[in-house]
């Protein structure tokens, strides 16, 4: 049983606030992922629940129990650093059994535990090689056996595949995700990659200055985000903003982009946005993905507007159509048989049944 | 010949010119080698000419740099009579302790320094450097000072004794020493302590566990400077002991050896040489850690 429990967590340095009041629960045997762009606070809480920060106000509790005057050593986790910080003297199952040893655990125990975590990651032959004889994905390797050999009650990983290029990173990220339907610890990892938060989460933390900007699975992030920041944070490409108004037409809604181009709100939104009509501030937020070539047969709330193209990057499986309404920069997926070509105008078709109303002026999603 | 230059470049453009600087270079850099090499190996192998010759034969009018009747009597004299072993002993002792004694401060208190962030810890940390810039001879007359008022109050004799030089070599050696090890402390990554402290190392574990080993060039540094100092300090033993007895070497051999306006320069030279090995085998010993320490001091900057 470890749950981790967040209750109004301040962090100050001098008269920076670099966390300002989070709260946060997370469940036992959860991967909780906290996200956000670099200076957001993430590290900073996880440093906090690591006891390696003290917390300026609020409460940090641990399996039931409030931790916030305890030392690290006493909380039962286990961290895995961003550059391994593996001991540099000493070998590989020196390194995994170091915190072992000072807890005075019997030989015997630490030898069946250093061989057991080993062999879950694949690290049995390099037991007794030095850190520096070691390739990166080793090292990371060896930084999470460390860490798992502990058996703690909660894994804290701070960015610890930013150190990799990109192919290991993939590779190690799924690693990480085997290992944690193998040993099933409550795991909070930090990254500033939406792609590395969105693989490995059960929820993830979105995080903006210092503050949550929303909680959730994944796809609760990507499909309701909850606000602008999210909305656009997630996912890559990134959403698409449009300014625009917002109105009334013969019963229905209108959304109008420019002068020349608007569309009908779907139906089932229009009581949702009533109230919003006239409004200043107002954005459209459109995934890429929701703004493809046009065929034969519409589907309800699709709808087909021409415009010129701007740049096109095949990708292969897809090609990305870049072009601009009312002086935004828009981005759309289109197939790549499409015949999208740069400096063509093109028919495209934008579904808004997977449109988002984003209020500018508070950032909120309507 | 500037033809040929011209042909031989046509036929190897891409690398002649630069094997050619790179020999050049090669050149000069063994040409100043040597030049520094004989500039510094000529004292000892005078010393060690002369060490092996007789009084008569050092006073005569030969050529200074040939040994015409070898003779080991210099040190079979040296060895065996006066208190040169005395000495000797006085020094190694003097030296071992103080080695001890600075390494166990010098090496704790740079851990403080670097790791534990107090309340004035980087106020302190250039107090300790400032104090190794104040002149050792500018010291000694407070010092004696304060040895008279050790002996008023407490009636303990400080002055005269080799074992007082335990006490007082340190306050040249420790400064420096923590400085290095500061320096060489601050370059181990902060994670490295976080995840010992993570993994319950108390502070003291954290310090021998993986301090200390992971900065041993740093602390070999350390200790051969200490070494160093204390085995080659003159002022503070001219200054401090006079009884023969109590001498170290470098005061020692001045002390014992010229007598009036009499130079015994065979044994003078004896002595200094056999007073010269011990840190020379330590630093042939320990050069490659010493290397390694003073580079890795250095890009710290």
């Amino acid at each position: 049983m470890a749950q981790v429990t967040l209750r109004k967590i301040v962090k100050k340095y001098d008269e920076v606030l670099a966390v300002r009041g989070i709260d946060l629960d997370i469940v036992d045997k959860e991967f909780i992922v906290l996200v956000g762009p670099s200076g957001c606070g993430k590290s900073t809480t996880l440093r906090m629940i690591a006891g390696l920060e003290e917390i300026s106000g609020g409460d940090i509790a641990i399996g039931g129990h409030v931790v916030n005057d305890v030392p690290p050593k006493d909380r039962d986790i286990a961290m895995v650093f961003q550059n391994y910080a593996l001991y540099p003297h000493m070998n590989v199952y020196e390194n995994m059994s170091f915190g072992l040893k000072l807890k005075k655990t019997p030989k015997d125990e630490i030898d069946r535990r250093v061989k057991q975590a080993a062999q879950i990651l694949d690290i049995t032959e390099l037991l007794d090689r030095k850190p520096k004889q070691l390739s990166g994905g080793q090292r990371q390797r060896v930084a999470m056996g460390r860490a798992i050999v502990r058996d703690p009650k909660v894994f804290l990983f701070d960015e610890p595949l930013s150190n990799l290029d990109a192919k290991l990173r993939v590779q190690m990220r799924t690693e990480i995700k085997k290992v944690h339907q193998k040993v099933r610890t409550t795991t909070v990892y930090v990254t500033h990659d939406q792609i590395e938060a969105m693989t490995l989460a059960d929820r993830v933390v979105v995080m903006n200055a210092g503050l949550i900007e929303q909680v959730g699975t994944p796809n609760e992030l990507y499909h309701t985000p909850a606000t602008k920041f999210v909305a656009g944070f997630i996912g890559s490409p990134a959403m698409n903003f449009i300014p625009c108004q917002l109105e009334q037409a013969a019963g229905a809604l209108n959304l109008r982009l420019s002068d020349k181009l608007s569309f009908p709100v779907p139906a089932d939104r229009t009581a949702r946005y009533a109230s919003h009509v006239g409004k200043a501030n107002l954005v459209l937020g459109l995934r890429p993905e929701h703004i493809a070539e046009t065929r034969r047969h519409a589907e309800a709330n699709q709808h087909d507007f021409d415009m010129m193209i701007d740049v096109d990057e095949p990708m292969g499986m897809e090609t990305m159509v870049y072009f601009t309404i009312a002086g935004a920069d828009i981005c759309g997926r289109v197939n790549p048989n499409a015949g999208a070509t740069a400096g063509k105008v093109m028919k495209l078709r934008a579904d808004l049944s997977n449109m988002h109303l984003i209020d500018d002026g508070t950032g909120k999603v309507l | 010949m500037a033809n040929t230059a011209v042909a031989d470049a046509s036929v190897r453009p891409a690398y002649g010119s630069m094997s050619r600087d790179r020999r050049w270079a090669l050149r000069w850099s063994y040409f100043f080698l040597v030049l520094f090499a004989i500039f510094f190996l000529m004292p000892p192998i005078y010393m060690l000419i002369t060490s092996l010759k007789t009084s008569q034969e050092i006073s005569a009018a030969g050529n200074p740099w040939w040994i015409y009747n070898p003779t080991l009597a210099n040190y079979a004299e040296l060895l065996t009579q006066n208190h040169y072993l005395i000495f000797f002993r006085n020094s190694a002792v003097v030296s071992v302790c103080v080695v001890a004694v600075t390494m166990l401060i010098s090496v704790i208190a740079a851990f403080a320094l670097a790791r534990m962030k107090f309340w004035g810890s980087a106020t302190l940390a250039t107090g300790v450097f400032m104090t190794y810039l104040i002149p050792e001879t500018l010291l000694f007359i407070p010092l004696f000072k304060m040895f008279a008022w050790v002996n008023d109050t407490f009636g303990i004799q400080l002055m005269n004794h080799w074992w007082t030089l335990i006490i007082l070599y340190p306050t040249l050696t420790v400064p420096f020493c923590t400085w290095i090890m500061i320096g060489y402390f601050a370059s181990i990554p902060k994670e490295l302590d976080e995840a010992a402290l993570i993994d319950g190392a108390t502070w003291t574990q954290t310090l021998t566990k993986i301090f200390i080993p992971v900065a041993l060039p740093g602390i070999i540094a350390a200790t051969i400077f200490a070494f160093t100092v204390s085995w080659a300090q003159f002022l503070y033993p001219l200054a401090f002991t006079t009884s023969t007895t109590e001498l170290v070497l470098p005061v020692g051999i001045i002390t014992t050896l010229i007598k009036g306006d009499v130079f015994n320069w065979g044994q003078i030279m004896t002595g200094a040489l056999l007073g010269a090995a011990p840190p020379l085998i330590i630093y042939a010993f320990l050069m490659d850690y010493y290397i390694a320490g003073l580079t890795a001091g250095a890009t710290k900057g």
